[in-house]
């Protein structure tokens, strides 16, 4: 049950066995479909045991949906098992691809938001969310590159494809955070123009610094606590949308899981403020 | 443009296909000059180069880190992922090893490299319940020269000619130092997953001549023949205890005749 859900955490192999004993409020744990879509063996164990004890939720990074090709037949059945096996709280992606003509780029590539691309993808999505029999979230990816050609802004992109395909949405705080940084747009701007009543869930993770170029280009590192900024952009956000689950990302320069725990507990006690109001 | 054009040219600037190639087009270029390029470049190779340095810890703890990313890029350019599972990316890697020029001076490292491979897809397999012997007990013994024994799907066994790959690979897996008094002879190798973690024993040449025949489907006779042309002097009730105890065989899902 989703709204049950206040803050998780990315489960990483080394928390494995701390994490399967964690008792806190509210705590659900992410993981990316792709390091568990295995014939067997101790990775789907481990998962299964976890999920005994928590809700899951599986966070693709490889259905490529912004790729002008229909997903990868092979990979849609095999998440498809994955999630009747782990019948996870969220399934969700990313507005992004990463493989194309059979080789895969292990990153959450840009394209030009045009008519054709909003096509394509919302078809991409429909295919998806049909074979698993369920709705997927879409997230928005960090963006570096200024690319010609966008016929749509993002907000407007995914709120069309949540009109035609009924998906929800993944905000990441952190990606509208360093996006608007790079760009040169304003943050708050693009969180006032998101279609936050598709919000499923928001994902929050700390940056750091081009290290050639210094502060003008900033990176989604996810190799440290969430910045100071960031978290004052979601405080404004969940005060709009009331309650949503809420995750925190480090897959990077990962520390001991009762240092995730504490940085957990500070957008689980934001939530739980908020459960006491009324939300609008 | 075209989605599918766009795609073209940024997976070309990113993972160039070995050999030449055409000058990017111009709207190309303008993605090339900006800073942020290098972000998606870097993070692309990165995801891939830590991928075959997290799958061959071996190789890694042989040659160093150092070494071991320069070979990783080249053959990353060569040897591109084909999809989102880079848990079992690199399956080339030690063929690739074996025709690299800086590796020319290390000839076991495809070897080695070869059972990092096998702990990776021991590792990934498909779940099956492991032969026991008290199943082999139960079958009539006139039966046993046509039993079809079936490898488990998690077993790997490698046979290594010319170098002490076994020892090499065991020794970096197990933390211990080089032995430069290592016997320098070919070794056999069996992995296995018989509960949750990978495990791993010497397999001498005839064990791994008769998983090699068992998994092509020949008779238990005809696999102890096979077993016996790599060895003569191989003692085969010994040999399939080890199997057995090892957990490289599993039981056969339908009755076997």
């Amino acid at each position: 049950m989703p709204h049950l859900l206040t803050a998780g955490l990315g489960l990483k192999p080394q928390h494995y066995d701390e994490a399967l004993h964690c008792t806190a409020s509210g705590l659900w744990w992410e993981v990316h479909p792709e390091n568990y879509l295995s014939g067997g063996g101790p990775r789907l164990a481990w998962l299964e045991a976890i999920r005994a004890q928590h809700p899951v939720s599986l966070h693709g990074v490889s259905l490529s949906l912004a790729a002008d090709a229909p997903p990868d037949a092979g990979h849609l059945h095999r998440l498809a098992q994955l999630a009747r096996r782990i019948e996870p709280a969220l399934v969700s992606e990313h507005l992004a691809w990463s493989a194309w003509r059979g080789r895969y780029h292990p990153d959450l590539l840009p394209f030009p938001r045009t008519q054709e691309a909003l096509a394509r993808i919302a078809a991409n999505i429909s295919t998806t969310q049909d074979a698993l029999g369920r709705t997927i979230a879409i997230e928005n990816p960090t963006h570096y590159l200024h690319i010609d050609g966008h016929d749509w802004s993002e907000t407007d992109f995914l709120a069309e494809l949540v009109r035609r395909t009924g998906c929800g949405l993944l905000l990441d705080v952190n990606n509208v955070y360093l996006s608007a940084h790079n760009l040169g747009a304003c943050a708050s701007d693009y969180l006032d123009a998101f279609p936050v009543h598709a919000i499923t869930e928001i994902h929050l993770a700390g940056h750091h610094a081009d290290p050639r170029l210094g502060d003008v280009l900033l990176i989604d590192s996810h190799d440290a606590p969430v910045a100071e900024p960031v978290w004052a952009l979601y405080e404004r956000l969940i005060a709009r949308t009331g309650p949503r689950p809420t995750l925190i990302e480090r897959d990077d320069a990962i520390p001991p899981l009762p240092e995730l725990l504490a940085e957990r507990e500070r957008a689980h006690r934001m939530l739980a403020n908020l459960e006491a109001l009324p939300c609008t | 443009m075209h989605l599918s054009d766009f795609q073209d040219g940024l997976a070309s600037a990113l993972l160039p296909p070995p050999g030449a190639s055409a000058p990017p087009p111009a709207w190309l270029d303008a993605l090339l000059a900006q800073p942020g390029f290098a972000v998606y470049r870097n993070t692309v190779a990165k995801g891939c180069i830590d991928a075959l340095q997290a799958n061959y810890p071996a190789v890694h703890t042989l040659v160093g880190s150092d070494w071991l990313r320069a070979a990783a890029h080249a053959f990353v350019h060569q040897h591109p992922p084909t999809d989102g599972r880079l848990m079992g990316y690199g399956a080339g890697f030690a063929d690739f090893l074996e025709g690299f020029g800086p590796a020319a001076d290390l000839p076991y490292l495809g070897a080695v490299a070869r059972l990092d491979r096998c702990w990776t897809e021991a590792h990934l397999a498909a779940d099956a319940a492991t032969l026991q012997a008290a199943w082999l007990a139960q079958q009539p013994p006139e039966t046993l020269a046509l039993l079809r024994l079936q490898p488990h799907p998690a077993a790997r066994w490698q046979w290594c000619e010319d170098h002490p790959a076994y020892s090499l690979w065991q020794r970096q897996r197990d933390g211990l130092a080089w032995d430069a008094n290592l016997p320098w002879q070919g070794e056999g190798a069996l992995l296995t997953r018989p509960h949750d973690a990978v495990q791993w024993a010497p397999l001498p040449h005839a064990g791994c001549a008769l998983l090699d025949a068992c998994a092509a489907g020949a008779s238990f006779e005809d696999a102890a023949t096979q077993a016996l042309q790599a060895d003569p002097a191989a003692d085969l009730s010994q040999l399939v205890a080890l199997l057995l105890h090892t957990g490289a065989l599993r039981t056969p899902e339908t009755p076997l005749n």
